[in-house]
């Protein structure tokens, strides 16, 4: 009823191929933009802002580059962490090493070593394929893991080989309080996400796509395989490097190479493969559901327990919080291998027939 | 030189059981395709109910035998893991016929989760004791040919012949029974197997509950080492280059992938460690993997990998 | 039908979630809040869960005897799994309820790390009693953390001066082999500033052999050291690494009695399993070491456990890692105390008159034997400048069954950690563009 795209009628190629060709859509999304920057500043607290929000921007930002890879060109990566890694610490040395370095532009240098080094390490995906590259790419996470807890160069020769900065500014704008943070993520995810969504449309994202539909069959209608996959991994890893940047400068401001561990590279994989593969909107639905759902569960079960008038302990309410969160992945994965982006246009697509379905 | 060879012995020793841990890995992906991540939750949890039933059952029934209670524990264990396995088959595998490696992959790590956190909330989260009676002390060896000798960890030694006895039977369990046969015969084809009337859930089950009795002994060997503990999952990241190099599908490229994997990351870090600050082991053996990758794209046995349009 | 199913399972999630999240905070006005960021899974779970029974019971303790000046103490506990993102989150999901937190202990030097950036702007202090940053200790700096009691350069400096003493004097350790294993991270790396600078004052060759987390591949670590047959080796382990350390120094015939950990590596888990195998192992005591015979810990055992009120397994009472807990709850105790005096008995103190407290904290053993603490530490006695208050430590030894003390006291020498803690606190400052507080200042 509300979402009928009857009498909308395109006039032009223009207006056929733009990023949201339906009215209804393109104003949800604005309204969406609009509340993000303007509403939740003046609604929210500061724990939703440090706890929640923030971290969920910056993982979007970093689950749409493992997305732009994994969805788009068909490369399992689980070496993420490790390009996040890159991002933050490269971005740390070029602020504090290049003196006058405007902080935007250390986070964007940080972003585009990230790349280089996505390139060497993508290297191997010519030649090793599937989950064997996997596996390979597992050899990034280790060796960054290694390399920035190992060479003192990286991290300014500190004792302890855990690195702080000085809150970062923007054209004289200092970003210290959590809505300044907020602002700021917002801001940059905003513009990253709509690069993406423009590149994946583009020549190249339809490259990336024929390389993973079969990368044999791409071949032979003439698309360079070498520079596909590559330019996947750096586009990838630029965006994975400049959300490891704002993980560390503008999330932690004080960070360790254990911010970036195993754990998370995990953790991206899940964001893309439980919010969809291959959709720009399932990086952000994967984001929100990996981040809120271990602290939503932790403050619930004790109040869950405390309803049945059981004392839950700590302890168990940790454990049951694994268990629980391993169970609705694999839920999640049996009721909608695609992830929630899918249910997403699932629901739209009921939307438009609704309220007569037939 | 003797200090060469006693690097070399302790790789290999490792490298043993590397195999073990590898080898549920390869049974797994061979029989259903799925590439299981819970490989180390599955040892953790095999440990915790090994170490806990011996601690529980003397207490149940009343006596003091320790060799009684490890065996009693050890039945009860195999249970236990056959039920994982039943239960992971039915709820989880079986609802994702067909899917995507990379789902799979996702399903199995959420497996991993969710045996974690049950293992930890039924078992405790301590680090527990599993005594099977391991000697502890090391033996020095070959003194009249070394000057010093070559210091041997009879520990090592004894696990690292279980381990190749354990490998031993499961490769005659393969090629000479009819279950084995079947098994592999899901493993050439899937379709194939299922249309000579071979059931393919119940053969999932077998090739889980195998890989269940691989983890529960290398989690009594591990635990009886380091102690039935949450760190035990993470063995499963140790094993990985393991299966990679080896190849995904091939039992003797678990068994060579971590004998080589084994040497090769003790030699690293004892003689290239220090010039580079060291710890390279964990790093080192996923780059060998790599390297070796490169030139043989699906491992040292595994099955060639054939594109066609 | 399933969609359906999903949307009603999200709504009633959503639902939930803000219900929890906007749940009203009521709290008496003179409650003292202290959050308590333990882990009791994961891999350092052995480790960190005496630790929080024995930090919650103090608490209990304190309670019990009337609270601090009427005021009684109330806690809440957040699991963090020893992962700095996850305590970053208890923190700030904690600092604000029932009137604000007084003072924030993460046990854990990553998450600490993290804390130092959030201490200043929330204006709520960050205990560290025997870990965290070494050059924290100066409080000019660092205005709201406080090492009390012990920092890691302070016990890599006594365990120097301890093995110096067994070899007969500092020139007597030219060209002796120390080896450091270390857990790494930020908090095995702490001692290698140090450790490196004795090195260079008193000509000893010091090998770094790093273990990755947990620490449970040690293997190329102790062929290594059988290679290089180092005099001493040093651990810095936390967690199963440290059983697993002596479990390989077994295996490779280390004789155990060379072997000196850091107090974090010296209690019952890090043993027991262990048995005979470690003993002559030694370790570090800051301070105290086991202590089941203290004044305290009876208390503990007759008010609180006795009537089924304790945390945690009776056992584990007046083991070290549990002492350590209750020292921790204590020295905040005892801060609140201090604050009070000054600020108002029985009133509700804030972080910013917490902070005070802390800064002005004077146990001498008098207060101490009376809190119960006779014949556990010494005297303790923090200023503006100096936020750590005291450098005793001990040596205690594994004899298969308990841990006895097999040392004499020894003190940080300030001679030496003072300029190491100056000069990096110092870049920490640049770096940060913080201005150090002047004594002026610290009057406030």
């Amino acid at each position: 009823m509300f979402y009928r795209e009857n009498g909308q009628f395109k006039t032009s190629y223009k207006a056929d191929q733009q990023i949201f060709p339906i009215p209804q859509d393109r104003w949800v999304i604005l309204a969406i933009v609009v509340f993000a920057f303007v509403g939740i500043p003046l609604l929210v607290d500061e724990y939703l802002f440090r706890a929640i929000l923030i971290p969920f921007l910056i993982l979007s930002l970093a689950a749409l580059g493992v997305n732009i890879l994994v969805g788009y060109c068909g490369q399992i990566t689980l070496g993420a962490g490790a390009f996040m890694a890159v991002g933050a610490y490269a971005s740390y040395n070029f602020l504090i090493r290049v003196s006058g370095m405007p902080a935007l532009a250390a986070i964007l240098l940080g972003g585009l070593t990230a790349a280089a080094v996505g390139i060497v390490f993508g290297a191997p995906s010519l030649r090793v394929r599937g989950l064997y590259l996997a596996v390979a790419t597992l050899a990034a996470q280790f060796f960054w893991d290694w390399a920035f807890l190992r060479i003192k160069w990286f991290t300014n020769d500190s004792s302890s080989g855990s690195v702080s900065v000085a809150d970062i500014e923007l054209f004289g704008w200092t970003i210290s309080t959590p809505t300044d943070k907020y602002l700021f993520c917002l801001g940059i995810l905003v513009l990253f996400s709509l690069m993406a969504k423009n590149l994946v449309r583009g020549s190249i994202g339809r490259q990336w796509m024929a390389i993973r539909d079969m990368d044999v069959a791409a071949t032979v209608i003439g698309i360079r395989p070498m520079y596909a996959k590559l330019s996947a991994f750096a586009v990838s890893s630029f965006y994975v490097g400049v959300a490891g940047a704002l993980w560390g400068m503008v999330h932690l401001g004080s960070w360790e190479p254990a911010a970036f561990s195993i754990d998370r590279s995990f953790q991206l994989l899940f964001m893309v493969i439980i919010g969809g593969m291959g959709a720009i909107a399932g990086s952000f639905f994967g984001a929100a559901f990996i981040v809120i759902l271990p602290i939503f569960l932790n403050q619930m079960l004790p109040l869950v327990g405390s309803l049945f008038g059981l004392e839950v302990s700590i302890a168990l309410v940790s454990h049951v919080e694994i268990m629980v969160f391993g169970a609705l992945i694999v839920f999640f994965l049996i009721v909608e291998p695609h992830g929630i982006a899918r249910l997403w246009s699932t629901g739209r697509e009921k939307l438009r027939l609704w309220p007569f379905p037939h | 030189m003797s200090f060469f060879l006693e690097t070399l012995l302790g790789g290999l020793m490792s490298g043993m059981l590397y195999s073990l841990v590898a080898l549920g890995f390869v049974l797994i992906y061979k029989a259903s395709g799925v590439f299981n991540f819970a490989q180390g939750a599955m040892v953790l949890f095999a440990a915790l109910s090994m170490a806990r039933f011996s601690e529980w059952i003397p207490e149940w029934l009343g006596m003091d035998n320790l060799f009684v209670a490890n065996v009693l524990a050890f039945v009860v264990s195999i249970v236990v893991m056959f039920a994982v396995a039943w239960l992971v088959e039915r709820l989880v595998l079986r609802h994702l016929v067909n899917q995507e490696a990379a789902t799979l992959l996702m399903a199995t790590l959420g497996i991993a989760y969710f045996l974690d956190g049950v293992g930890q909330a039924i078992f405790g989260s301590d680090i527990y004791k599993i005594d099977v009676g391991m000697p502890k002390e090391p033996v020095m060896v070959l003194e009249s040919v070394f000057d010093g000798g070559i210091l041997i960890n009879k520990e090592d030694f004894v696990a690292a012949f279980i381990s190749a006895m354990l490998v031993l039977a499961l490769t005659i369990f393969f090629q000479k029974t009819a279950t084995g046969r079947a098994l592999r015969a899901v493993a050439d084809d899937h379709q194939a197997a299922q249309s000579i009337g071979i059931p393919l859930d119940r053969i999932w089950v077998i090739v889980w509950c195998v890989a269940g009795i691989t983890a529960l002994v290398a989690g009594v060997i591990w635990g009886s080492k380091l102690g039935a503990q949450f760190s035990l999952s993470t063995v499963a990241l140790r094993a990985l280059p393991v299966v990679i190099l080896g190849g995904l599908t091939s039992v003797p490229g678990a068994i060579l992938g971590g004998l080589i994997i084994g040497v090769g990351e003790k030699l690293s870090e004892v003689y290239l460690g220090h010039y580079v600050g060291g710890g390279i082991e964990i790093w080192f053996a996923y780059m060998l993997a790599l390297v070796f990758l490169l030139f043989r794209p699906q491992g040292l046995f595994g099955e060639k990998i054939i594109d066609r349009v | 039908m399933k969609l359906h199913k999903l949307l009603v399972a999200a709504s009633i999630a959503a639902i939930g979630l803000s219900a929890a999240l906007t749940a009203p905070a009521a709290y008496a006005a003179e409650e003292q809040f202290f959050p308590v960021l333990a882990y009791r899974t994961g891999a350092y779970a052995p480790n960190g869960a005496p630790w929080a029974n024995g930090f919650v019971d103090y608490m209990k303790l304190t309670n019990a005897r009337g609270g601090v000046n009427g005021g009684k103490m109330i806690w809440e506990e957040c699991e963090t799994a020893y992962a700095t993102d996850r305590g970053v989150e208890c923190y700030e999901r904690l600092k604000g309820k029932h009137g604000g937190a007084t003072a924030v202990q993460p046990l854990s030097t990553g998450i600490t790390f993290a804390l130092t950036e959030k201490a200043p702007v929330d204006k709520i202090p960050v205990i560290t009693a025997g870990y965290g940053r070494s050059e924290s200790q100066d409080g000019s700096v660092f205005g709201w953390n406080f090492p009390l009691i012990g920092t890691y350069w302070m016990g890599a400096d006594v365990l120097v001066q301890h093995i110096a003493k067994k070899e007969g004097g500092f020139d007597k350790l030219k060209g002796k082999k120390i080896a450091l294993v270390y857990h790494d991270s930020p908090y095995g790396k702490e001692p290698i500033a140090l450790l490196q600078e004795r090195a260079k004052m008193h000509g000893f060759e010091l090998s770094l052999l790093p273990v990755a987390h947990p620490g449970v591949e040690q293997k190329a670590t102790w062929l290594q050291i059988r290679q290089n047959k180092p005099d001493y080796v040093f651990l810095w382990g936390w967690g199963v690494m440290n059983q697993t350390a002596i479990k390989e120094a077994q295996a490779t015939g280390y004789p155990r009695d060379k072997m000196y950990g850091i107090w974090w590596s010296g209690a019952e888990p890090d043993v027991k399993d262990v048995g005979d195998g470690a003993k002559g192992y030694n370790a570090l005591a800051m301070q105290h070491g086991a202590e089941p015979n203290a004044k305290v810990v009876k208390e503990v055992l007759e008010k609180l456990h006795a009537k089924g009120q304790g945390t945690g397994p009776k056992e584990e009472v007046g083991q070290v890692l549990y002492m350590r807990g209750l020292i921790s709850s204590m020295l905040q105790v005892e801060a609140v105390r201090v604050a009070q005096d000054r600020y108002g008995k029985g009133k509700h103190i804030t972080g910013e008159q917490m902070r005070w407290g802390l800064e002005h904290l004077d146990l001498d053993q008098k207060k101490l034997d009376a809190l119960g603490f006779a014949g556990v530490m010494r005297p303790v006695k923090t200023s503006c400048l100096d936020h750590m208050g005291s450098a005793w430590a001990r040596i205690h030894t594994w004899d298969g069954k308990k841990w006895n003390f097999t040392s004499d006291w020894y003190q940080g020498d300030e001679k030496v950690l003072r300029p190491l803690v100056i000069s990096t606190a110092g870049k920490y400052a640049e770096e940060k563009k913080i201005v150090r507080r002047t004594a002026e200042d610290c009057k406030k």
